[in-house]
């Protein structure tokens, strides 16, 4: 029972950590620049789509995947000049209207150039397998990998925001964004730089997702719905708030939709706690939301000054 | 005072009786012209077909698209040598547009029959507004167990099945293999809990765990598939159609089950799906009640058709499809395009004189098929890809456990 706790919170680390590589970016452009950007998940889902393709085309997963972050990032810049930097000074709704807008546009164009049939990225031998990492419990190497690609990712922009000068304009802009203009930082140049890093991140999280959940069209758009619940959980603009509040959303999602069937069967007859759970598991991140919000209403790390 | 009052009514009632007469007088041509068309047979058959034709699982709605042409250019573009118009509405996999888009064919584009719909619960919505107008509503796959049961009607058929079969033949299946301890996982919405109840109601041994996902947005199942190594079955039984099939089978190799816990599916490998699931689906068992190497004239007729005119093995959605624009043709045929006449259609449909891929079809009195359930594989063909191959039959002349429930 302890081994199955630990490989579910596991399960649940990894899906928090793929969470938090697309939340990350989101509550950048969202904290920064007061972006909404619904299209976020696009972007993860044409790094998605970039990383199957150079992985066909070079034959190797590795450089497939090396190639696709930057091809994301680039994507991700192209559509800041083009589409989005003559929205920042329009309020939130125009902003939903306009990016609700790309999501169509980049879903009908991968429909175009890819193909609606979706994509699969096939792991090398190496990351296929299984590694014991306890007696008795092997575990999906690429899982593994996840993981470990995700806290590395963590700790680079722990790294990135407090330590680097551009951490520092980025956590000035999400304090006071008027104030870093006026101060004489290139705040459009800021702005680019920083949404081209949460494309980045968002092309990281699709093409790690890709070999588990195949690469399709509208794949970011349930996601997209969780990650703007982790950073208000988290707090906008706060990249802290979205690494422990995306953990702790894959971790209860999991943790829930593992173990309370057979919590509430202690006390419940089967099926009607088989009915309760599913509809429980499902509240539960929701239920978390909610009840942060009561007690931090910005979030459980708000960004200082906001 | 009284001469004054009874003026006024009765120019009135004169007035009333003049307006009547005139009416009436309007009305006759068009009353002979109503009934004259009535007796002749219609000028079009429009029909209607609702699929999935964006987002993830646009393939299939592709998929039922090109069988719908097929079928078309078989029989000449014309049914009882009528010509045939086929309005396709896109469903988007949501019950509340699935519904909007029927209506939308109903009211605007009058259309004479509906048919289409891949999933349970987007027919659902979209079945009372179709049949409460006593239009023919035709499914080419969903099949859910309400209309099987209480809530039939004369003017829904099911070109597929009801979802239950194909699962009860999962069910016999592992009792074939000797599996004793079976663990369920589908998704949790109408076809998911018409699947498990299917296999429970066969499947003799033990469920020793059952997870209800949801739907559809799930598409990371870790936390079940731990679960099951914890669990230890002997079989595992999943229903995960489309895109979600193909999640859950690289997943499941991926944690290194496949090799050791034998794993049973309905609907969740076919000729779309095995494309990115390939070796995944190996030495899987699968229940089907179509197979494109079933060995029917129509069926070889359909398949080598599909693949010539689209260059695509077929999958059962197509194959439903391509059966559902049969049928309709059959009961345009029968009563001769008078498709005002909805007794004389419904004895035409329910007599089902056509010549299905799936060999000798018949309707039970719901309405839906007495079909054979057959066991199938995956094999890797000559040229690198793979197939799907029909390797016994599970179940013969089966019909759906609701029928009884059905009162019509």
């Amino acid at each position: 029972m302890t081994l199955l706790i630990f490989e579910q919170f596991l399960n649940g680390l990894q899906i928090g950590l793929l969470l938090f590589l697309l939340a990350a970016g989101l509550t950048l452009v969202f904290g920064i620049m007061d972006m909404v950007n619904l299209a976020h998940g696009s972007l993860y889902m044409m790094g998605a789509y970039f990383a199957a393709v150079f992985v066909q085309w070079t034959d190797s997963f590795v450089l497939g995947a090396i190639l696709a972050l930057p091809a994301g990032m680039l994507l991700g810049v192209a559509t800041e000049y083009v589409a989005l930097r003559s929205l920042y000074a329009r309020d939130h709704l125009d902003q939903v209207l306009a990016t609700f807008g790309l999501i169509l546009f980049f879903n009908e164009l991968a429909r175009l150039i890819f193909g609606a049939g979706g994509m699969a990225i096939e792991l090398p031998a190496l990351l296929a397998g299984q590694i014991e990492i306890l007696p008795g419990l092997p575990y999906p190497t690429y899982r593994f990998a996840i993981i470990a690609a995700g806290l590395l990712c963590a700790g680079f922009l722990f790294l990135l925001v407090q330590k680097t000068r551009l951490g520092m304009l980025i956590r000035a802009g999400a304090s006071n964004r008027e104030m870093v203009g006026a101060l004489g930082v290139d705040i459009k140049l800021l702005f680019t730089l920083v949404f081209g890093l949460g494309s980045a991140l968002a092309a990281l999280a699709g093409l790690m997702a890709g070999p588990i959940s195949t690469v399709q069209i509208g794949m970011g758009d349930n996601v997209l719905i969780l990650c703007f619940v982790v950073i208000v959980i988290g707090g906008l603009g706060s990249i802290r708030g979205a690494f422990v509040a995306a953990v702790l959303v894959g971790v209860l999602e999991t943790m829930g939709r593992a173990f309370l069937p057979n919590i509430l069967g202690s006390f419940l007859n089967p099926s009607e706690a088989g009915t309760l759970a599913q509809a429980l598991s499902s509240m539960l991140v929701y239920i978390l939301m909610a009840g942060v919000l009561v007690l931090r209403p910005a979030g459980l790390f708000p960004a200082p000054g906001r | 005072m009284p001469s004054a009052r009874t003026a006024p009514v009765t120019t009135a009632i004169s007035r009333r009786v003049s307006m009547l007469l005139g009416a009436a007088l309007l009305a006759s041509p068009l009353a002979l012209a109503a009934m004259d068309a009535a007796a002749q047979p219609a000028k079009k058959v429009k029909i209607g077909f609702v699929t999935t034709l964006s987002g993830p699982n646009a393939a299939y709605g592709q998929d039922m698209k090109n069988a719908v042409e097929l079928a078309l250019d078989h029989l000449g573009r014309k049914m009882g040598g009528i010509p045939v118009e086929v309005v396709y509405e896109d469903d988007e996999q949501k019950p509340e547009v699935g519904k909007q888009k029927t209506e939308k064919l109903l009211q605007r584009d009058k259309v004479d029959f509906v048919a289409g719909y891949i999933w349970s619960n987007v027919l659902l919505a979209s079945y009372k507004p179709v049949v409460d107008s006593n239009t023919f509503l035709i499914s080419a796959n969903a099949g859910p167990s309400q209309l099987a049961g209480e809530q039939c009607s004369p003017y829904f058929f099911a070109a597929s099945w009801q979802n239950d079969q194909p699962h009860m033949g999962v069910g016999e299946l592992l009792n074939q293999k000797g599996a004793k301890r079976a663990y369920l996982v589908a998704p949790n919405y109408a076809a998911g809990q018409d699947g498990v109840n299917g296999v429970k109601t066969l499947f003799k041994g033990e469920v020793v765990g059952q997870d209800m996902t949801k739907w559809p947005d799930q598409l990371d199942f870790s936390a079940e598939i731990s679960k099951i190594r914890a669990a230890k079955p002997d079989g595992v039984y999943v229903f995960f159609p489309g895109r979600w099939g193909v999640q859950f089978l690289t997943q499941y190799a991926q944690a290194g089950l496949k090799k050791d816990i034998p794993l049973y599916s309905a609907f969740t490998v076919d000729a779309v799906t095995l494309k990115l699931q390939k070796d995944v689906a190996l030495d899987t068992y699968l229940a089907m009640t179509w197979g494109p190497d079933l060995p029917f004239a129509a069926n070889q007729k359909f398949v080598d058709g599909f693949k010539k005119k689209h260059g695509d093995t077929p999958t059962f959605y197509a194959s439903q499809s391509y059966d559902a624009i049969n049928l309709i043709a059959s009961g345009v045929a029968a009563t001769k395009g008078n498709l005002k006449d909805k007794a004389a259609m419904r004895k035409a449909l329910e007599a089902a004189k056509f010549d299905s891929v799936r060999g000798p079809f018949k309707f039970g009195n719901n309405h839906f098929p007495i079909s054979n359930i057959y066991q199938q594989e995956v094999y890797k063909t000559a040229d690198g890809g793979y197939d799907l191959r029909t390797i016994n039959t599970v179940l013969t002349a089966h019909q759906d456990l609701h029928a009884p429930k059905c009162k019509m």
